[in-house]
């Protein structure tokens, strides 16, 4: 049994399949699909306007993003029924990289709102700072700037 | 226990204001909602006394199955508080002991005389199953009824506030309540009827090979012929024993979401989540999502048995999620007001001086469902326990006929599953009643249905259902023909 069945939680090791390279970050935005159960779902296949998300061998397969293709749009984000994509862009600034979450709990937090950035396990890594707060599909959607270090870290925010 | 005033999904649409009496007090409420729901509002959630040992009695399953919630309502005894709407006026009484039928005040009720009413296709239930059973057969131009006995359609969809999983046929990425919606429109614009507030309490069949369902709709009998019928009743949640498990504030996990996401009440303020499935994970999520605090979600198992995703939604926000920990007993003496929860070792013993006592009013069981079989067994259809589909089931065939000629299964009531796998067995069997009919152009859209509910159930996680419908086909066999 691997831990993340036990806690919920998992590692950079668990999605290390789900990380590009270097380079790729280098880039631009691009999408982290922390989705690594066999699970029959796979509307982030249809929603990819760019085909970069394909999930081969049945529906209960995992998904793997090309991120050749991938553009980090986020149209993915709001569809995904496990709320599991993240849009992760280093290129944002000197020190900072911006994450595009989903949240769904109420309020939504206001732009240049500072926030707390909780990470796979709830615990608070860092104050944050709101970039832009949108509702899609009925779901927020929110994008936070958070230190380069804390990009594959921080995975939530406590508003 | 209080109105949710800010949601992050769903708004509530709230009915004109009514008042009732409840004991002796005018109570305010709203035109749509049920007796409980407008009871939780104003913080009453004891609505009855038990038999025997006069212990407080509150809702459990919430969607008509437990008989937890039996009040007197003007002066009938019995009536289940949640699933009927309330009504400008209405007398609610706490029900002490068993319900007793005053005679006299029975026949000052006006009673409307049976009816009957005639039809080719008898769907019961209006879950996912039944939806589409009744979306596919007045597609194809068929008389239905659709029957339920909830204010709405829609099954445990209505309170369905995630996104489903599955794939665009299945409506993936859409919420519950939203396919619920749809469906129910797309048959609305049929010729198709869709009876609400309507139970079903027998199946019987004529001599001539067709059937009369019985129905109770409003203080009136209707009598439905049929050539064919659907069983989609859907299932019922699994109780667990431990001391206190009776106090109002124990819930199921589908009762809990129907107060809050159907009628935007909270249950209470603090929760503890008993299982770690799906459907636990995802109503502590929704939890969350109506203010209510989550203290824990405890599992007996191991490991997180429902998808991680769920499970990391939550963690995501701190709630904790404590496998190899159980719920040892509820405190309180008329209410919910803590819980204790203990260790399990491997063998699911419980590790002494383990123990921590959690300060919550809600306890929320999310151990599993149980297949809603009883008109599968009034009818006389076969059953038997298949423990992979959660308890006894009827058995049926691949085209999901019964033992009994003209009486068919889909859903939950044929075996726990999702409602993607409900939304497909409601289609196949529809299908085959119309095959059964004789409209033999069906055949191909069945053998497609048939290989689309394949491919939902593949995969390890699918593993256990296919290992109980193989159980059943393997009976079907023999008794089936
Ligand atoms: C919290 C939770 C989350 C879930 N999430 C998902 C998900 O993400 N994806 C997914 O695919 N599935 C999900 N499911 C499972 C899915 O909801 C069920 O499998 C599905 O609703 C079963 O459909 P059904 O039509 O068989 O029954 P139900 O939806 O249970 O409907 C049965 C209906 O029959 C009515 N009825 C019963 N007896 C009578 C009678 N005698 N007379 C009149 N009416 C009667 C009931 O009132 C009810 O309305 C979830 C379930 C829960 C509880």
């Amino acid at each position: 049994m691997s831990e993340w069945e036990k806690t919920g939680v998992l590692s950079l090791n668990d999605i290390s399949g789900s990380i590009p390279s270097r380079e790729r970050f280098k880039a631009g935005p691009v999408a982290i699909i922390e989705c690594i159960q066999h699970i029959p779902c796979n509307p982030c296949v249809d929603a990819c306007p760019f085909d970069a998300i394909s999930i081969n061998g049945g529906m209960t397969e995992t998904p793997k993003v090309d991120f050749q293709l991938c553009t980090g749009c986020g149209t993915c984000v709001s569809i995904c029924p496990g709320l599991a994509i993240f849009i992760v862009d280093l290129t944002y600034s000197d020190k900072k990289a911006t994450i595009l979450l989903p949240y769904e709990l109420s309020p939504l937090p206001n732009s240049g709102d500072k926030v707390k950035g909780l990470d796979r396990g709830g615990n608070c890594l860092a104050d944050v700072e709101v970039l832009k707060a949108t509702k899609k599909n009925g779901s927020g959607l929110v994008s936070i700037a958070v230190d380069k270090e804390l990009a594959m870290e921080i995975r939530n925010i406590e508003v | 226990m209080s109105r949710i005033k800010k949601h992050p999904i769903l708004s509530f649409k709230k009915g004109r204001e009514i008042h009732f009496i409840f004991d002796g007090h005018q109570i305010k409420a709203y035109q749509g909602e049920t007796i409980v729901a407008a009871l939780h509002a104003v913080g009453i959630r004891e609505l009855s006394k038990s038999i025997d040992l006069h212990r407080p009695r509150g809702l459990f399953c919430s969607i008509g199955k437990c008989s937890s919630c039996l009040m007197l309502v003007n002066g009938v005894p019995n009536v289940k508080a949640c699933v009927t709407a309330v009504e400008e006026g209405m007398i609610v009484e706490s029900q002490g002991g068993k319900g007793m039928l005053d005679i006299q005040r029975i026949k000052t009720i006006p009673r409307k005389p049976p009816k009957i009413v005639n039809t080719e296709l008898t769907i019961v239930g209006s879950g996912p199953a039944g939806l589409s059973a009744a979306k596919t057969s007045s597609k194809l131009g068929v008389p239905t009824l659709l029957v339920d006995e909830n204010p709405k359609a829609g099954g445990q969809l209505v309170k369905q506030t995630h996104k489903f999983f599955g794939s665009k046929d299945q409506k993936a990425g859409v919420r519950g309540i939203d396919i619920a919606d749809g469906l129910h429109e797309e048959i609305k614009a049929s010729n198709s009827r869709v009876l609400t507030q309507a139970a079903v309490l027998g199946l019987y069949r004529e001599d001539n090979g067709n059937f009369t369902v019985i129905l109770k709709r409003d203080n009136q009998l209707i009598e439905v012929k049929t050539i064919a019928i659907i069983i989609a009743t859907g299932a019922m949640e699994k109780m667990l024993a431990f001391p206190n498990n009776d106090l109002p504030g124990v819930y199921g996990a589908g009762a809990v979401q129907t107060l809050m996401n159907v009628y935007g009440v909270k249950p209470g303020e603090r929760a503890l989540m008993v299982g770690a499935g799906n459907v636990g994970l995802i109503v502590a999520y929704q939890l969350l999502q109506a203010g209510v605090a989550v203290e824990a979600v405890v599992e007996a198992m191991p490991k997180i048995s429902g998808y991680h995703v769920h499970a990391a939604k939550l963690r995501r926000f701190g709630v904790p999620i404590l496998t190899s920990h159980s719920i040892k007993k509820a405190l309180g003496r008329t209410k919910v007001e803590g819980a204790t929860i203990i260790k399990l070792d491997k063998n699911f013993k419980p590790v002494e001086d383990t123990e921590q006592d959690i300060d919550v009013d809600i306890v929320c069981l999310a151990v599993g469902l149980n297949p809603s079989t009883e008109l599968a067994r009034q009818a006389g259809c076969e059953c038997h326990w298949i423990p992979e589909l959660g308890g006894y089931v009827p058995i049926y065939n691949l085209n999901l006929r019964t033992t009994i000629k003209g009486i068919y299964v889909a859903g939950d009531s044929a075996g726990i599953g999702e409602a993607s796998t409900a939304i497909i067995e409601g289609k196949i069997a529809a299908l085959s009643a119309l095959l059964g009919m004789g409209r033999k152009e069906v055949i191909q859209s069945r053998g497609k249905a048939f290989k689309e509910l394949e491919s939902l159930r593949a995969g390890p996680l699918g593993r256990v259902v296919r290992e109980g419908k193989r159980k059943i086909f393997r009976i079907a066999e023999e008794v089936v023909n």
